[in-house]
């Protein structure tokens, strides 16, 4: 049995019943990392030192645990780069933070080392989680774990390619646009966004804060579960948290979904999307309605303006988030020969290309005399996307839809055209846009062998249905036991 | 042609909440640079700002105070720009949908009450402060403080309702004085607690719309206030004048030079990108505060209005203090423009001094005597029962007013009371007919020539022959009675 391939409650399982420790539980992982990182290539920081000595202090719990507390004692994650980690380093995958060393911790990873979790490494990401295919990383791009030469997805790339290569049990990723769902998709594992509100961002490096949310990527379902248990609820330090109780995630696995109302928008299967992709998906829809859902055709109508108001909002807000790198307080500087002169070459030399692109973008739509037409225009938008879902959701409980519309593409292959990479993203933007929580799950191979993922979208606040469906339905499949051959 | 100044007003006072606006760091002045600091006020990355609820308390109360309306929905928004004191690249402002508006105060300004309109009042962050090495001192160096950063401010904008540097002074005076009653800013002008920008434009006095205007920076003092708009008024008076045109722009007051100087014109402003503050939740004032509804996004935060401690403000109290005790506008506005001043003259008034005498003393000597001690009214030795009392004495005729002078510095060095400093120094007033007799005798004997011009009809030596009566029984007699008596004789 390889320890690196179970799943967080079947290690739970051993480690409480004292079959395993800690310690051999953290050297699995580590020796699967040395046999399989330099070609996946999922990590900016490997963590193992500390990891090790962390192995040494929970072990000492465990012998103290009561049963069916601390979830993750002992469980070894990987973190997406973005979230900051007490004095370890925390780059965002970018030049411009290749040297910050965070001396706070996000909420997330607080509460998750309440836990007692232990950081086993820092994952790969697009530089600010711009992009979707972790090629933006200031440093290398990652692999997907199903075909070296394809990408992992993005912009959680490292992520979802670190859990589909068996170098983490879990991982935490962030979802500004399908930053989650998308490499879970494309890497064949589970990926949640959770509503808008539902997890802290405090300590999340901003990209779009209107729409930034951090959520879990797991082997399976009860995985994202047991993790939104421990992430979700109110944060004192995060205005824009909900104050709302969490409930147990949990719970809602195994629940029956007979008459459940399963809402398949009609604006997400249309040209564009590739044949194999949209079989798997109308294969999973007959599947959930054999298991007693009943589908419903609906309508989001303005699915057509999504991407568009997507790039002028995120953007907007990227351009103002990432004015703090400017060489003077942390980070990297450039030298100059005055301020403005050092500012311009460490942003220059600090940010790349895509970056670059988007605050340019960002910087334009909040001009003096184009904010009414863009930025604005763009936030009645957002509005009406919003109002799209909430009708839609007093016919259906849950909307059923493709995560992307390809399955994972070679390196390169998109890089000259950001704006068809942009388009690509049609099917999860919305989602953010209307604050919504969405679920991405296998359902499926394509001949060559890459994972398809089916999107499953719920009522804000809602996880519960989306995680009772989705388990639902990989209990009835077994596309999720699939492992890549590395 | 005869021109007439349009003056508006931008004043920006710091809160005094112990703990900046968007952290719990100390707002404390002048500490150790960057020892009040914290990950939220550095501007790291993925921190995220909360709102400090005493920040808006005060701005409430502040529009409360103003007359001005409380916007029901209000939101935060961020000002984009670069520079080293700004840790974020951007300031936490109010744009769009501020937290008060349409308010108005009132000054009295040549004895008259004139009303000055305010736009709006905000909340905002403070920036950092940039301090340079010099290089002549052997650095090359700028260092970036960011003890400031995060203090909350407001913003307090004025209609363009002013028309001279003399009411922009009053007015800056009087939202100093409302600020300090209500206890939310210490006006301290030179720890920088209340600082002021003024736009300003010149135009024929018949003419209705505006002139071009300038913008004026950095004016931390009632004096430089009143200095850099006169300087600017002239300036722009005088390029009009020679048929010349104002250019749009923003100055900055040079104190030592006395004059105003360009900063940047119209051109080369920033475009500050203003947008909503995604961090923060709009928010909602409402009678009760209640939560957002429980399954709609995180979109908002409700708020009650705050609890007002119920004090009287300025200018109610100036009004009472007009119809209660008959005193001129004048009167009643200094007396009303600090709450301590206020409280110490009616205390002495319900101890029973006449209100209008009261407010004579303490607008004219209590004042001088603060005034040189460079002494404010909290630290005043002397209490409002000591002046009562005195008063009585003067009215009971024990004392003089002249000797009451004497009397009032005494009591003030010594803060012994009115009474015994006549007993000790034998002051009290003589009244007896025939001693003042006495005196007056005398003096008429001893300046025969004056009492002949006297007689012939120069009355104004009747001063002369009082202020030798008065000489000789050391100010004590009763000036009343010399003067009949004085009269009487020589007539």
């Amino acid at each position: 049995m390889n320890l690196f391939s179970l799943t967080i409650s079947e290690v739970r399982d051993l480690l409480d019943r004292k079959e395993i420790s800690v310690n051999d539980l953290i050297k699995s992982f580590y020796g699967r990392i040395a046999a399989v990182e330099d070609r996946v290539k999922a990590f900016v920081t490997i963590t193992e030192d500390n990891a090790l000595k962390m192995a040494d202090k929970v072990q000492g719990k465990i012998k103290e645990k009561t049963r069916d507390t601390e979830f993750l004692l002992g469980v070894p994650l990987a973190i997406k780069d973005n979230i900051c980690t007490k004095e370890s380093l925390t780059t965002c995958s970018s030049k411009i933070l290749s040297t910050f060393i965070p001396p706070y911790e996000s909420t997330v990873t607080s509460k998750l080392l309440e836990q007692g979790y232990i950081l086993i490494g820092k994952t790969n990401m697009d530089e600010f989680a711009m992009g979707s295919s972790t090629e933006n990383s200031g440093f290398y791009s990652t692999r997907n774990p199903w075909d070296l030469e394809r990408i992992p997805g993005g912009s959680s790339g490292g992520s979802a390619a670190a859990v589909a290569a068996d170098e983490c049990i879990a991982a935490l990723g962030s979802d500004t646009g399908g930053s989650i769902r998308q490499p879970a998709a494309l890497c064949g594992v589970v990926g949640l966004k959770p509503t808008y509100g539902r997890v802290s961002r405090y300590g999340l490096v901003a990209f779009a804060s209107s729409l930034d949310q951090i959520g879990p990527i797991t082997k399976n379902v009860r995985d994202a579960a047991i993790v939104m248990n421990i992430i979700s609820g109110h944060d004192s330090l995060d205005s824009t948290s909900a104050p709302l109780p969490v409930p147990d995630f949990t719970a809602a696995l195994g629940k029956d979904m007979k008459g459940l109302k399963l809402g398949v928008p009609k604006e997400y299967f249309i040209e564009g999307i590739e044949r194999e992709v949209e079989i798997r998906v109308k294969d999973a829809i007959k599947k959930l309605e054999a298991l007693g859902a009943i589908p419903v055709e609906i309508s989001l109508p303005h699915t057509g303006y999504a991407v568009a108001t997507y790039y002028i909002l995120a953007t907007s807000e990227a351009s103002s988030n990432l004015a703090r790198y400017d060489g003077v307080k942390y980070g990297f500087r450039a030298e100059g020969k005055d301020l403005m002169d050092m500012y311009m070459n460490t942003r220059a030399q600090g940010f790349g290309p895509e970056v670059k692109r988007r605050i340019m973008l960002g910087t334009y739509a909040l001009s003096s005399g184009y904010y009414e037409a863009y930025y604005k225009k763009a936030q009645q938008v957002r509005t009406l996307i919003k109002q799209d879902f909430e009708k839609a959701f007093q016919q259906v409980d849950v909307i059923v839809t493709p995560t992307y519309p390809t399955a994972a593409f070679k390196l390169g292959e998109k890089t000259a055209d950001p704006l068809q990479m942009y388009l690509s993203d049609i099917f999860t933007i919305s989602v953010n846009l209307a604050g919504v929580p969405g679920i991405s799950i296998p359902c499926g191979f394509t001949a060559n062998n890459l994972p398809v993922g089916l999107q499953l979208i719920g009522r804000h606040f809602d996880e519960e249905s989306l995680l009772k469906v989705a388990y639902a339905y990989e209990q009835a499949t077994e596309w999720h036991k699939r492992r890549p051959n590395l | 042609m005869k021109y007439e100044a349009v003056i508006g007003l931008e004043v920006h006072a710091q809160m005094l909440t112990e703990t900046k606006i968007f952290c719990r760091c100390s707002t404390k002045f002048g500490s150790e640079p960057n020892t009040q600091t914290c990950p939220v006020c550095i501007g790291m990355p993925g921190v995220l700002p909360v709102l400090n609820k005493k920040a808006l308390e005060f701005s409430i109360k502040t529009g409360q105070a103003m007359n001005c309306t409380i916007s029901s929905c209000s939101r935060f928004a961020r000002k984009n720009y670069f520079y080293p004191d700004l840790p974020k690249g951007y300031q936490i402002s109010q744009y769009d949908l501020p937290i008060c508006e349409h308010g108005h105060v009132e000054i009295v300004f040549d004895g008259e009450i004139k009303k000055i309109g305010i736009t709006r009042i905000h909340m905002e962050e403070d920036a950092g402060k940039n301090i340079h090495e010099s290089a002549s001192g052997g650095g090359n160096y700028s260092f970036v403080d960011l003890n400031r950063a995060g203090v909350p401010l407001m913003e307090i904008v004025s209609e363009p309702d002013i028309r001279s540097p003399k009411e922009a002074v009053e007015y800056m005076k009087k939202l100093r004085t409302i600020l300090r009653y209500l206890e939310v800013c210490d006006g301290n002008m030179e720890q920088g607690s209340l600082r002021c920008d003024a736009n300003i434009s010149v135009r024929p006095v018949e003419q209705k719309g505006f002139g071009v205007k300038t913008e004026i920076k950095n004016l931390n003092s009632f004096k430089f206030v009143e200095k850099a708009l006169e300087y600017e008024i002239e300036r722009q008076k005088k390029i009009l004048e020679e048929g010349g045109k104002i250019v749009q722009e923003t100055r900055l007051w040079n104190s030592e030079r006395g004059i105003t100087e360009s900063m940047r014109t119209k051109e080369e402003a920033h475009d500050y990108r203003y947008f909503p503050e995604p961090d923060l939740v709009p928010i909602i004032i409402q009678k009760t505060p209640q939560i957002i509804s429980p399954l709609g996004m995180p979109s908002e935060e409700a708020f009650g209005i705050p609890e007002i401690k119920l004090i009287e403000l300025p200018d109610p109290k100036r009004k009472r203090f007009v119809s209660e005790y008959g005193l001129p506008e004048y009167d009643a506005d200094i007396l009303t423009s600090e709450r301590p001043l206020a409280d110490w003259f009616e205390e002495a008034v319900r101890l029973g001094g006449q209100p209008k005498a009261v407010s004579n003393w303490i607008m004219v000597e209590l004042m001088r005597l603060l005034n040189e001690e460079n002494k404010s009214i909290e630290e005043c030795p002397l209490k409002p029962k000591q002046l009562a009392d005195m008063l009585k004495l003067i009215d009971k005729g024990t004392i003089s007013g002249k000797i009451a002078k004497t009397v009032f510095e005494e009591m003030y060095k010594t803060r012994k009371d009115a009474e015994s400093i006549v007993k000790e120094k034998g002051l009290v007033q003589i009244s007896d007919a025939g001693e003042i007799e006495k005196v007056v005798d005398e003096v008429i004997a001893k300046n025969p020539k004056e009492v002949v011009r006297y007689r012939a009809g120069d009355e104004k030596l009747l001063g002369f022959f009082v202020g030798h009566v008065m000489k000789l029984t050391k100010g004590k007699a009763n000036p009343q009675m010399v003067n009949e008596l004085l009269k009487k004789k020589l007539s």
